[in-house]
């Protein structure tokens, strides 16, 4: 593998004598960001719990309560909607403050079902 | 919010007064701030500096620096010190000193453990290794960086780590707090920390974009490839790939390049001819990343023990950011190899690299690398293979299958491999599994959020839907105190009270009160019993945990230089200490002015039967910086002379002083002299004429007011000090 490997480059290595150290350097960059590329859109289309309790920190939520409440989040299968907007939801259909929405999801898991079937019905 | 009372110079920081009221501190500024460089140079006491920024407002210079004007040159570029001794509300302190000494950049390591917790900390607890990174250590610490930077007169860049699992959540905590500076790099979560790969690239984005909104600076983590491969400088290829990842990962987030910053260190160390493979690798990334910050990093890889020789590698490490080019100037604690950094260290690793830059001022204009030979070669060489492993990454289906197939951290230069690289599941790692799909009508109404967010339409801010998030609101940031009082600075505050506001005191060198000195010695023994005896001669000191943190063989058989620390474990109580009066010197001028007017004259020798007359020249010549030097006239009669023919002598001569030096004190002979140089004087009515002043070894302060003279100087006396005296006297009887 290894021999593979530095013939490869050795082949390589004849265009890059054809380069000049600008255009080299532009190809360093090009490559760097055909690679990054993918990794950017696996970010765009996706989220992890610490990025949720991230937007629930930004929301003024403390950071004990933004943890349990992005747990629940998840365990009921709904951090794919943001756990934000989860919070917004559970505000609005009980009619309290966000703040106050964190703490009934903590108090009460249940509170979590069927959350986004309702208000689509 | 109260005002805060501004640091005084001469008083300690009040630790429990930053503490008081932290819930409703908010920092004064936010962002990263670089140094004020003047186009033309700086202009400083004698001489015109090149490189240099707009100086201190209080600060201590080098400590050759009282030969030139007290001047205290501050490099153009920010310099770093990393603190963090596991007790933040220690470093405060070590913070101050730090600043003082230059710094302007302080860097927090966080304690063992804390990128594997998957949240915030909260709280104060005790931390190994580093400080548990949490709101109130945060805000206490700005807070302080807030005073210092006023005390110092140049704003204080405090920074930390957004890494770990916790990554968003931290990014978040840092842009509410107004830290300015931290470390994120998803590629360091993977390889060393093994946190899942996709869960830390994710992660990433958000943090980056989070940090933006804070302007935050970013600094990577590619140097750990250096600090962890086996031959540090064969991983060259791969340090541009990883600064490459992270610089193009930062930008697709978007933060702007202003705010990255490469974390780069000369990777060889001497023995090794190290400018042969640290030089070419300087510039190949000063080329390649010509758009980005370069924050210079010293090399850890190879400290052990031996502070001197940190100290001189780190040397040569700022030669070749001064070759080449640094944003910023990291130091490095020279003893960060054998213990946690201690207080001194840290004001050590600034002083290196202070010196440095001011020997080294203006190198550029007068030195230029010598790009056509083996120098440009090698450069280029290093750029084709780190081009040439971005080719082979995208080849084998890009950074993750690239990162499972250990491509990284291998310890032979690309595109050999070893083997030993550090391989990585993409199923496994902490946190394996937890990232989610976004759905549709994913939402997150909060400003800084990257990637997909199904916002209505019409909102000016993404957080208008909840009337505005913590950025932009700070008002709604919740401050958690402690969640365990036990485990707190408050706790430890209690403990140490005797020794940072009370009348008790220890020596530190971490943690206020631990009470621990190290001591150097020469032990004219073979390694292992030069070893035990230090430990033993520690112990009948009275030194407790006595541990050798460095021996150094002189000769195999003749010895070994050791350094052994320990704790003592007793109080000095301060109210108990006697302080001797310090003679406050007039000013050098006043004293040639008076000189002068008095067209001052003096008489000397050495008397009795005393033939030592080396002291005595010193106070004399102006070679030794001696009276002569504050233009007093001076005849010298010699060595052996009688009191008579002193005092003759000056009458004859019209001096208005007589200065004798007595250094045998057998039999009390000195003091002898003395009262008889006095007695001869009042017999000849010319006392209240003439300024009596003896010097000697065995001579003191004290006997002047014995023996009835004007002043009396032992060991260690300048000139200038008798000329201050003779001054006072002529002062005191209303001749000036």
């Amino acid at each position: 593998m290894t021999d593979d490997r530095i013939t490869r480059f050795e082949q390589r290595r004849e265009e890059y004598k054809t380069m000049s150290d600008e255009a080299l350097k532009e190809h360093f960059w090009d490559l760097c960001i055909q690679l990054v590329a993918p990794i950017a859109e696996l970010a765009r289309t996706h989220t992890s719990p610490s990025i949720e309790r991230a937007v629930l920190l930004r929301m003024g939520i403390d950071s004990l309560s933004a943890h349990g409440v992005v747990d629940r989040v998840l365990q009921a299968g709904l951090l794919g909607k943001g756990a934000g907007h989860v919070l917004l939801r559970v505000a609005e259909k009980q009619g309290c403050d966000i703040r106050e929405a964190a703490a009934a999801i903590l108090e009460d898991k249940d509170i979590l079902n069927n959350l986004f079937e309702e208000v689509t019905q | 919010m109260s005002a805060l009372k501004p640091l005084d110079p001469n008083e300690k920081m009040d630790i429990e007064a930053i503490l008081t009221d932290l819930e409703n501190y908010r920092p004064l500024r936010k962002g990263w701030v670089w140094r004020k460089v003047m186009e033309d140079g700086v202009d400083m006491g004698p001489f015109h500096f090149r490189n240099m920024s707009e100086p201190l407002k209080n600060s201590i210079g080098l400590p050759a620096s009282k030969y030139f004007d007290d001047i205290d040159p501050q490099p153009e570029c920010v310099v770093t010190s990393e603190i963090a001794s596991g007790r933040f509300e220690d470093d405060l302190r070590r913070m101050r000193m730090a600043a003082w000494h230059g710094a302007d950049h302080l860097m927090v390591i966080r304690t063992t453990g804390q990128s594997h917790i998957d949240g915030l900390m909260e709280g104060t607890p005790e931390g190994v290794g580093g400080v548990p990174i949490t709101r109130k250590q945060i805000r206490a610490s700005r807070k302080a960086c807030d005073l210092i930077e006023e005390e110092v007169g140049r704003p204080i860049n405090f920074h930390s780590y957004v890494s770990g699992v916790a990554g968003p959540e931290v990014a978040v905590l840092f842009a509410e707090e107004g830290v300015n500076g931290a470390h994120q790099d998803p590629q360091y979560n993977v390889l060393y920390r093994n946190i899942n790969m996709y869960r830390s690239f994710v992660d990433a984005a958000e943090a980056k974009l989070v940090m933006t909104a804070g302007q935050i600076f970013q600094i990577d983590g590619a140097h750990n490839a250096n600090a962890t491969a086996k031959a540090g400088w064969l991983v060259m290829p791969e340090l541009l790939v990883q600064h490459g990842i992270n610089c193009a990962y930062s930008l697709a987030s978007g933060m702007p390049k202003e705010l990255i910053g490469l974390s780069t260190v000369p990777p060889n160390s001497p023995p090794a001819p190290k400018l042969w493979y640290d030089l070419p690798y300087a510039v190949a990334l000063r080329d390649f990343f010509s758009d980005f910050k370069m924050r210079a990093q010293q090399n850890t890889r190879y400290i052990e023990s031996d502070i001197e020789e940190a100290i001189r590698t780190h040397t040569i490490d700022t030669l070749i950011s001064m070759l080449t080019s640094a944003d910023i100037q990291s130091t490095i604690t020279p003893d960060e190899g054998r213990n946690v950094p201690w207080h001194y260290n840290n004001i050590r690793g600034v002083q290196t690299v202070k010196q440095t830059w001011s020997a080294l001022d203006g190198i550029k204009e007068l030195l230029s690398l010598k790009m056509d030979g083996p120098l440009g070669e090698m450069v280029r060489d290093i750029k084709e293979r780190a081009v040439g492993f971005l080719e082979e990454i995208l080849e084998v289906g890009g950074y993750f299958a690239a990162v499972e197939q250990g491509f990284f951290v291998d310890s032979a230069q690309y595109p050999e491999r070893s083997g030993d690289g550090i391989a990585r599941d993409g199923q496994g790692g902490v946190a394996a599994d937890s990232i989610v799909p976004r759905d549709p009508d994913y939402l997150a109404p909060v400003c800084a959020h990257y990637g997909n967010n199904n916002l209505p339409e019409g909102l000016d801010h993404p957080c208008d839907l909840i009337e505005g998030c913590t950025l932009c609101h700070p008002d709604k940031i919740v401050y958690i105190d402690e969640l365990d009082p036990e485990d707190s600075a408050d706790r430890r505050l209690q403990d140490t009270y005797p020794y940072r506001k009370g009348h008790l005191i220890r020596p530190e060198v971490e943690w206020a009160g631990d009470g621990t000195v190290l001591m150097q010695m020469m032990v004219p023994e073979q390694e292992d019993y030069a070893r035990e005896a230090g430990l033993e001669i520690a112990r009948r000191m009275g030194l407790d945990d006595p541990q050798v943190v460095n021996l150094m063989v002189l000769h195999p058989a003749e010895g070994c230089y050791l350094e052994v620390k320990g704790k003592v474990t007793f109080d000095v109580d301060r109210d108990t200490l006697k302080i001797p009066e310090k003679i406050e010197l007039l000013p050098e001028e006043e004293l040639r002015e008076a000189v002068l007017k008095v067209g001052l004259k003096v008489v000397a020798g050495t008397v009795g039967e005393d033939e030592h007359s080396v002291g005595l020249r010193e106070i004399l010549d102006i070679k030794h910086g001696g009276i002569e030097k504050y233009g007093v006239k001076y005849h010298y009669l010699g060595t052996s002379v009688p009191i008579s023919k002193m005092i003759d002598a000056a009458i004859e001569t019209g001096a208005q002083a007589i200065l004798i030096s007595t250094i045998i004190s057998h039999g009390d002979i000195h003091r002898i002299q003395m009262k008889r140089l006095v007695e001869l004087c009042q017999e000849k009515g010319i006392r209240d004429r003439l300024i009596l002043i003896a010097g000697g070894t065995q001579v003191t302060p004290e006997m002047a007011a014995e023996t009835g003279l004007d002043a009396a100087f032992g060991r260690g006396t300048k000139g200038i000090e008798v000329v201050d005296a003779m001054v006072k006297t002529l002062k005191q009887r209303g001749v000036l």
